[in-house]
């Protein structure tokens, strides 16, 4: 498609060829003036309309007043024609089976010249009969020729330049709502995962380029239990995140006026179906679980079914129902399973499952039901499903969707045994500066001094402590003293925990880190440093990390003694 | 507890030098252990000997610093071995295996109760 230029008025002093002496520049900057006006091009795939020359020529008028739309398809001959002209083309004469032609004519267009730059035609020069009745000589279509070859580059200069600023715009439009995506997006995460003895609760909400429409939520119910959703909002960008906070306030609500799953679901559509928008649902999987008993039940709206790792294996808990906002009047079934001690559940978005390798193969729903067979504990799985996800798609990998995971384990091990009723003995912050882990490290210790711990068992949290917090100090803060790490001491009658919290500026905490050996540092196949974790596992009974995407947060489970 | 800053002091001759260290042994002690190494070297002795034992915390990135001088040592054919380490880091040392590379010598029991001032980490 192409935008040509305006006609300019035949007998224009400016385009006189007669003028003896006349400077062809001058002449050029003159008549290019109105065509750099007038040129521009236009996305619509309509047919591109030529500007025709007023039939009456009227200088004054005639250069800037309303021109006649020719359009010209892309299929019309008058293009090819154009393309391959050596000079001014006389319209009358033109013998060419062509609608822009008889359009031109009807226009009052005499003389057409191609403007041609770097073999493509960009434009015509448009001009109407000659004031004085007399047809354009040679002198004036050598000029026009030489004008319009010195003129065509500079259009064309034009043209790329407003190509290019038209897409900056583009692009500074769809970056903007991306921004204002993500942080509705962000505004409706929630901003701390639950703090449920027994459990370690991790979440990870990863936003493709173009937002999706993703959310988690867990929501405190009756009873002590936690109503937990995972939805996925088709389409992108700001709708997807208005759709995805509606529906994110409408489930709050209903879990506050039902603790069924499926109930809370067949009333969230209800209230969704008249309000959204064409060719837009939800996903939702609701979740109820009782902390106390590890038992679940959950509904489904068309949602990826939740894994959930036993001693038995991997099942999927299989419910049923269609996506909130298609169809009034649904039904969700219910289904129920139990989280035993030692057990693992996964929820997630498609994100997952749907990323590619670079050889274009699918991450597929068989390959996270065998990585969630091993035996992680807390959101060493998050972490692990992440690490096996990019090492999948390659470091190249362009997020084609956002990615949400949930994981639920219920403890094993010592925290099979209930701590019973927690004392926080300190909670403090500090500046995440290199040399503060030695800090953190004194300050935890003095906090814990009065309970008598074994000087060894002692020595064992503070190494601990001071690894936990060194990890915080240089991955999660990195080193930068306005990036606070967060510190809290608690005591239960058979654990003390130390929780360190960071903001996590340089990701997760990889959970498979190359295991440190020695043999290998001293070959010179590994670096010397590396140790951290692996002191830390060392020297308590247990150690967790948990991420909700915006922070993560290591915690320290030494288990008490006799006597401490 | 301040954090002491780290020093090395190298004595000795060509059969044994001895670095006496003292302070907090982390990342900041990069460079005087670097220089403890090379003055030890220096000496051509054959067998060098870490004192720990006004050493009041070592973290990961100080045993990394051990690593990197013994994997120097082990290259020059000279043995390592650490002395003075409170029975918290002679755990260290065992769980990390630089024990396999280095001798503990002052060998009280892992595990024993150990006075502040030599505990320190």
């Amino acid at each position: 498609m192409r935008d040509c230029p305006k006609a300019l008025p035949a007998d224009d002093p400016r385009n006189d060829s007669r003028t003896p002496g006349s400077d062809g520049d001058d002449d050029m900057t003159e008549l290019t003036r109105p065509i750099r006006r007038l040129l521009g091009r236009s996305d619509s795939p309509e047919p591109a309309a030529v500007p025709a020359a007023p039939a009456v020529a009227e200088p004054s008028r005639a250069a800037d007043g309303p021109s006649i739309a020719v359009d010209i398809p892309e299929s019309d001959p008058l293009l090819a024609y154009l393309q391959t002209a050596t000079g001014p083309v006389e319209i009358a004469k033109l013998e060419l089976d062509s609608p822009a032609v008889a359009a031109m004519r009807e226009a009052g267009v005499a003389l057409v010249v191609p403007l041609v730059s770097q073999g493509e035609l960009i434009g015509t020069l448009n001009l109407g009969p000659r004031l004085s009745e007399q047809d354009y000589s040679t002198d004036d279509r050598r000029l026009l020729t030489t004008l319009a070859a010195q003129a065509a580059p500079a259009i064309r200069v034009a043209q790329l330049v407003r190509e290019q600023a038209h897409e900056a715009a583009e692009r500074e439009r769809l970056e903007q709502e991306m921004r204002v995506a993500t942080l509705i997006q962000q505004q409706f995460l929630p901003r701390e995962l639950p703090n449920l003895p027994q459990w370690q609760i991790a979440a990870y909400y990863g936003p493709a380029r173009a937002v999706g429409g993703d959310f988690y939520d867990f929501i405190e119910m009756p009873g002590g239990r936690i109503g937990i959703a995972v939805g996925d909002v088709t389409d992108k960008g700001v709708p997807a995140a208005l759709v995805m906070a509606r529906t994110h306030s409408v489930l709050r609500a209903e879990a506050t006026r039902s603790d069924s799953p499926g109930e809370i679901l067949a009333r969230a559509n209800a209230l969704l179906v008249p309000e959204m928008p064409a060719r837009m649902f939800v996903t939702c999987l609701f979740a109820v679980l009782d902390p106390a008993t590890g038992r679940i039940v959950l509904a489904n709206a068309g949602h990826n079914l939740p894994y959930v790792r036993t001693a038995n294996g991997v099942i999927e808990l299989r419910a049923t129902g269609m996506p909130l906002g298609l169809l009034p009047d649904i039904r969700y079934e219910e289904t129920e399973g139990t989280i035993d001690p030692g057990s693992s559940m996964l929820l997630y978005s498609d994100g997952l499952v749907e990323a590619h390798d670079p050889a274009n193969e699918m991450y597929g729903f068989p390959r996270l039901a065998e990585e969630m067979k091993v035996d992680d504990a807390g959101s060493e799985l998050l972490d692990r499903l992440l690490d096996t996800l990019h090492a999948f798609t390659g470091p190249d990998w362009e997020q084609e969707d956002d990615i949400t995971l949930v994981t639920l384990r219920r403890a094993a091990g010592v925290s099979d045994e209930p701590h019973g009723e927690s004392t926080l003995l300190t909670e403090f912050s500090v500046p995440g500066e290199e040399g503060n882990e030695r800090l953190v490290m004194d300050r935890v210790a003095a906090a814990v001094e009065h309970l008598g711990l074994q000087p060894a068992r002692l020595e064992r949290l503070k190494t601990a402590v001071s690894e936990a917090a060194m990890n915080a100090i240089e991955y999660g803060s990195q080193g930068r003293p306005d990036i606070s790490v967060e510190v809290s001491v608690e005591t239960t009658p058979r654990a003390v925990v130390v929780r360190i919290t960071d903001q996590a500026l340089s990701g997760p905490v990889p959970s498979d880190a190359e295991a440190p050996d020695i043999d290998a540092k001293l070959a010179g196949l590994q670096k010397p440093r590396g140790w951290g974790l692996f002191l830390i596992r060392a020297m308590v009974d247990e150690m967790d990390v948990t991420t909700d995407g915006t922070t993560q947060t290591v915690t320290l489970t030494l288990v008490r003694e006799e006597g401490e | 507890m301040e954090i002491v800053e780290f020093t090395a002091t190298v004595s000795g001759t060509a059969e044994a030098a001895t670095v006496r260290c003292e302070g907090d042994l982390n990342g900041r002690a990069d460079a005087a252990m670097e220089a403890a190494y090379t003055e030890a070297a220096a000496l051509d002795a054959t067998q060098i000997t870490l004192d720990f034992e006004q050493v009041g915390y070592i973290n990961s990135t100080g045993i990394a610093l051990i690593v990197r001088l013994l994997t120097s040592a082990r290259a020059d054919g000279r043995t390592v071995r650490a002395s003075g380490l409170t029975a918290h880091y002679r755990q260290i040392f065992e769980i990390t295996r630089l024990s396999d590379y280095m001798e503990i010598l002052d060998d009280a029991p892992i595990g024993a109760a150990t006075t502040a001032g030599g505990e320190g980490a």
